[in-house]
């Protein structure tokens, strides 16, 4: 059953991914102008040669059929900004530094977000309930673009602790600000939501059987409660990527990461075709196996569920 | 105790909406796990602060099958409610406030100190500290200080704050037809219908979708005016979050259309449309306005970042989050110009949230329990 | 009456509020009894009347805010079970206490085994090794009267029935061989038929082990049968207390009048109506504390019902009634022309399951 589960899904996942490739191709062509004409007009000769060069002459199809074989063969070919660069080599030289940066920032939102919405939820209605909430909302309004600079100021600027915008690999203390930054909103999010699946949880009525079965509130937590609480936060884990990855686009922009954001938006200013497509393939593919694992976790996760 | 003056309207198909629903995630029979509605991308329905609920075991009293009629006392019920809420109550004064001020601000800063948010000062073009003057002397000209071109940055903000606001409620407003339409769509006709365009909206979740509204913005806004890149602002914005509304409102419309007073209404021979406006479409705005109050926050918050990476609004409009972009570039020497419009727009936010909690509270006290 | 050797659990003027919006809700007030050791007890009254609540107090599970054990004392072998130290209570909950709840498709822990759940309780209080407590688990299904117990016991709860999943909370409940088992409506959620294997279960598993069992229900039928004396429940008091045959023959209160003859009789005829209480039950949050909470609704209620609140009047050694006019419905009863209850066998098990809710 989990095996079709999977091979569908995966099924489901390769045409959506050529949608949103073509989509994003359309929208590039469908603008007028072009990449090497954004600023002055070239004479027609030269115009023509490079046209040619680019398979820009022959009819939309032929383009956009040369365009997906490329893509599905994994080859998406040269940058047309960084030329001596293909895509592949400049995806393996941002990846790390995006993946880092994302990885280390939700691992710190899991592990403070669950334990702060965990003491909550016991504690409901306490001060450190409000609090700890009051905390959370300010994390989901305070936009990142404002608290980055507001840490840079506070941290690097006054304080000198720690550097502000550069990249010494990982881990480095420089990477410290911008998993702070990054994080800040997940942490309040899976604060949020572990609240409230723990207090649904904890109002429930196994909880009781557990609590009448003698065993201590700490037991009754650790063993009976978070699993159960814990799920929303698990559902949450698929659709943070998608988030986490444009988040990182800023946070790379305020600390001046070379990460994939960077490139991305850079590639949008610069009209790189090659280097736009390849980026939005490989994260669409990230997204959508990376929601399909957390569907089969949840499955793991929750025995009730069935494929 | 609550649940015995309220109707109860969500029913199952309501309650596997909730991101914290987590007690009974639904089985689909399409064969994915349901999972609960992408919550983080609005930003929005996460936000819950349940009330104790005494509901334990036989503390609960009769009248447990209340009507689900929502008269106009539910709606007076539910405004004295949220009056309760201090928060939401600070909220919607907040934002009142901020409303009131960035639609007649930028106007009375004209008429007293005659600065506007584009005039720049001939000659000078030094970024002054809050309250300071030329000379370094205190002086109530500049209360939020000056850019880097000598415009006055409290006239910017107001202005920003008109562009980011009306970005939110616009695409909210754009989120909320497409939402509402595809929603009732699907829960009203069911079967087959219902089931491609939930099939639609699930594909959608799965989707980078601000990559594309990046590479939307960067080409086709491009080359057009400053005007028409706000516009396609909403549009697009507009576009990619009315997804959990849709799954909202058909779960609002099934649970409402298997109603007793619904299957009532349509056994004694009302007529369809009728049936929608006078009994469906009432009874599931509570979900919905509060949804929509929670959207325009996290739309605000997708304007300020696409306009933060200087793809959003340009000059020579600004929102506050272009106001940020600028400010950033000069955050050691001039910390003003970011803090100011990011603090304006973090408590815009922080309100509009608080609000949103409190109108899902006082509208919705079912979903307090979660 | 069996065995008469001691009282194992003595309830004393326990009082258990809840704070709410809409004020105090009392849900149990001021309640008086006592079980005997060996001995079943029913619990009897509508929803609301605070039977849950009484019972949840005695090992302390209120939902503690918005729900207080405001006065009282809970004398368990003579202990004060109120006063203990909570590690102490724990030792007594699931060990000398257990509990069986209403609805079993959710009081067992969705995401665990069964045998884990099961395991849990022998590894605490009996300090069972995992192979013991594994081997005990087998034995408790089996017990319980669940077929393949060795192959099911490493099942999800929702691979079992409700009914299934009930026998899996006795096994549960009994693992431990508790002094006094408590029973808050256990086969109100279930089919009719299973109602009666489940009941006849427990009725089996006390005479084998020798527990105490407090039952309760809203439905009259269930009692019948199963228990040596009933309590009838209202509004938060205790209305009635009185031997189980005693009861059903010779009532002293109008308010279980009521309740057994709105029990619906098989041989009653077709077209004749069923017998309503008329009203709802109060409101505990707004009742006025000086008048009988049942006057509202009562058939014999009188100007003194709404201005004084009623006493406890002792109909015989064992029988008790809250009612101004106890004695003279009492004696009304015995002429037995409207014991509208008396097609209900208090020996036998319920003709009626009453279908829950």
């Amino acid at each position: 059953m989990k095996f079709r589960f999977i091979l569908r899904r995966l099924l489901v996942t390769v045409p959506m991914v050529l949608v949103v490739i073509t989509l994003t191709w359309a929208l590039i062509r469908l603008a007028p102008g072009n990449f090497y004409a954004s600023e002055r007009k070239l004479p027609p000769a030269i115009e023509k040669n490079i046209r040619a060069k680019y398979g820009l002459d022959r009819p939309w199809y032929v383009q956009y059929g040369h365009v997906m074989r490329n893509i599905l063969s994994l080859d998406f070919g040269n940058s047309l900004k960084y030329e001596n660069e293909t895509v592949n080599d400049i995806l393996r030289r941002t990846l790390p530094v995006s993946a880092a940066v994302g990885t280390c920032a939700y691992l710190l939102a899991l592990l403070v977000g669950t334990v702060l919405g965990t003491v909550a939820a016991l504690k409901q209605n306490s001060k450190l309930d409000y609090g700890a909430m009051g905390v959370s909302m300010l994390g989901i309004s305070v936009p990142n673009f404002v608290l980055g600079p507001i840490l840079v100021l506070v941290f690097s600027l006054s304080l000198y602790w720690l550097p502000p915008a550069r990249w010494d690999g990982f881990p480095s203390w420089s990477m410290v600000l911008p998993v702070l930054t990054l994080s800040a909103i997940y942490m309040a999010y899976i604060a949020r939501l572990t609240r409230a699946g723990m207090l649904e949880v904890l109002r429930s009525d196994y909880i009781r059987t557990a609590r009448a079965k003698g065993l201590t509130e700490r037991q009754v937590v650790l063993r009976h409660a978070l699993r159960g609480g814990l799920l929303p936060v698990v559902s949450f884990t698929g659709p943070a990527l998608a988030l986490l990855i444009t988040g990182t686009v800023v946070v790379e922009r305020i600390y001046a990461l070379p990460g994939l954001g960077t490139y991305f938006i850079n590639a949008n200013l610069n009209r790189d075709e090659p280097l736009i497509l390849g980026i939005v393939a490989f994260t669409s593919v990230l997204v959508l196996v990376f929601n399909l694992l957390v569907d089969i976790a949840y499955g793991f996760i929750d025995p009730r569920i069935r494929y | 105790m609550s649940d015995e003056r309220t109707p109860q309207v969500p029913t199952e198909e309501g309650r596997s909406q909730e991101p914290w629903g987590a007690g009974s995630p639904a089985l689909t029979p399409r064969g994915t796990p349901q999972r609960p509605p992408v919550a983080a991308r609005s930003g929005a329905e996460i936000h819950a602060f349940p009330e104790t609920a005494v509901g334990e075991g036989d503390v609960r009293t009769a009248g447990e099958s209340a009507a689900p009629a929502r008269g106009t006392s539910l709606w007076r019920d539910a405004w004295k409610r949220l009056l309760k809420n201090r928060l939401a109550v600070f909220g919607m004064f907040v934002v009142g406030f901020i409303a009131v001020a960035v639609i007649i601000g930028p106007a009375i800063i004209k008429a007293l100190t005659g600065f506007t948010y584009d005039y720049i000062p001939a000659g000078n073009t030094v970024s002054y500290p809050p309250f300071t003057a030329p000379d370094g002397s205190f002086s109530w000209t500049h209360p939020m200080g000056t850019d880097a071109a000598g415009r006055d940055m409290l006239a910017r903000v107001l202005q920003g704050g008109r562009i980011s606001l009306m970005v939110g409620v616009i695409s909210t407003f754009v989120s909320l037809i497409i939402g509402v339409t595809w929603g009732a769509t699907a829960g009203y006709l069911g079967g087959k219908i219902d089931d491609l365009l939930m099939r639609i909206v699930d594909v959608l979740y799965a989707i980078p979708y601000m990559m594309i509204v990046i590479v939307l913005l960067a080409f086709l806004g491009r080359n057009l005016s400053p005007l028409g890149q706000i516009f396609l602002l909403f549009a697009a914005l507009g576009a990619v979050s009315w997804l959990t509304m849709a799954r909202i409102v058909r779960g609002q419309v099934i649970s409402l259309k298997n109603q007793e007073y619904v299957l009532a209404a349509r056994a004694t021979g009302v007529s369809t449309p009728k049936i929608i406006f006078r009994h469906i479409v009432p009874n599931a705005l509570g979900p919905v306005i509060v949804y929509a109050t929670l959207t325009i926050p996290s739309v605000m918050l997708q304007e300020a970042f696409l306009s933060f990476l200087g793809l959003g609004v340009q000059a020579p409009y600004a929102s506050w989050g272009s106001l940020a972009q600028e400010g950033i570039q000069n955050i050691a020497v001039f910390p003003w110009q970011l803090i100011f419009p990011g603090v304006t727009m973090a408590l815009t936010l922080f309100s509009l949230n608080f609000l949103g909690d409190g109108l899902r509270d006082a509208l919705d006290p079912q979903m307090r329990k979660f | 009456m069996s065995s008469q050797n001691g009282t194992l659990l003595s309830i004393k003027d326990l009082r258990t509020y809840f704070e709410t919006e809409d004020g105090t809700v009392r849900a149990v007030d001021g309640i008086s009894f006592d079980l005997k050791r060996g001995e079943t007890l029913g619990i009897v009254g509508e929803s609301g009347s605070g039977k849950s609540v009484t019972n949840l107090s005695v090992i302390r599970l209120i939902p503690s805010p918005p729900g207080k054990i405001v006065s009282g004392e809970v004398l368990f072998h003579g202990q004060d079970i109120l006063s203990l130290p909570d590690d102490e209570v724990r030792k007594i909950r699931g060990k000398r206490i257990s509990m069986i709840f209403q609805d079993p498709m959710t009081s067992l822990n969705p995401f665990m085994r069964i045998s884990r759940q099961l395991m849990e309780i022998t590894q605490l209080h009996l300090g069972h090794t995992r192979e013991q407590a594994y081997e005990h688990a087998v034995k408790m299904l089996e017990t319980v009267g669940i077929p393949d117990a060795r192959s099911r016991v490493d099942a999800y709860p929702h691979e079992f029935s409700g009914g299934m999943r009930q026998r899996v909370m006795i096994a549960m409940a009994l693992s431990c061989e508790p002094e006094l088992l408590i029973a808050d409506e256990p086969t109100t959620a279930l089919d009719v038929t299973i109602q009666a294997q489940i009941l006849e279960l427990i009725k089996n598993l006390k005479r084998e082990t020798g527990t105490s069992v407090i039952l309760i229900t809203h439905d009259l039928g269930v009692v019948a049968g199963m228990t040596d004396d009933i309590i009838v429940m209202y509004a938060g008091k205790v209305f009635e207390q009185a031997p189980t045959r005693e009861l059903f023959e010779r009532p002293g209160n109008p308010y279980t009048k009521g309740l057994l003859k709105s029990v619906p009789d098989p041989a009653h005829e077709e077209g004749t109506e069923l017998y309503q209480i008329p009203g709802l039950p109060p409101d505990v949050a707004h009742l006025p504390p000086e008048q009988c909470p049942f006057a509202e609704r009562c058939y014999r209620a009188e100007e003194i019902c709404k201005k004084e609140f009623p006493p406890f009047v002792q109909l015989n050694e064992e029988h008790f009634s809250l009612c101004h006019f106890a004695e003279e419905v009492y004696d009304e009863s015995r002429g037995g022309a409207q014991t509208a209850g008396s097609h209900i066998d208090p020996n036998g098990l319920p003709l009626q399951g009453g279908g829950g809710r």
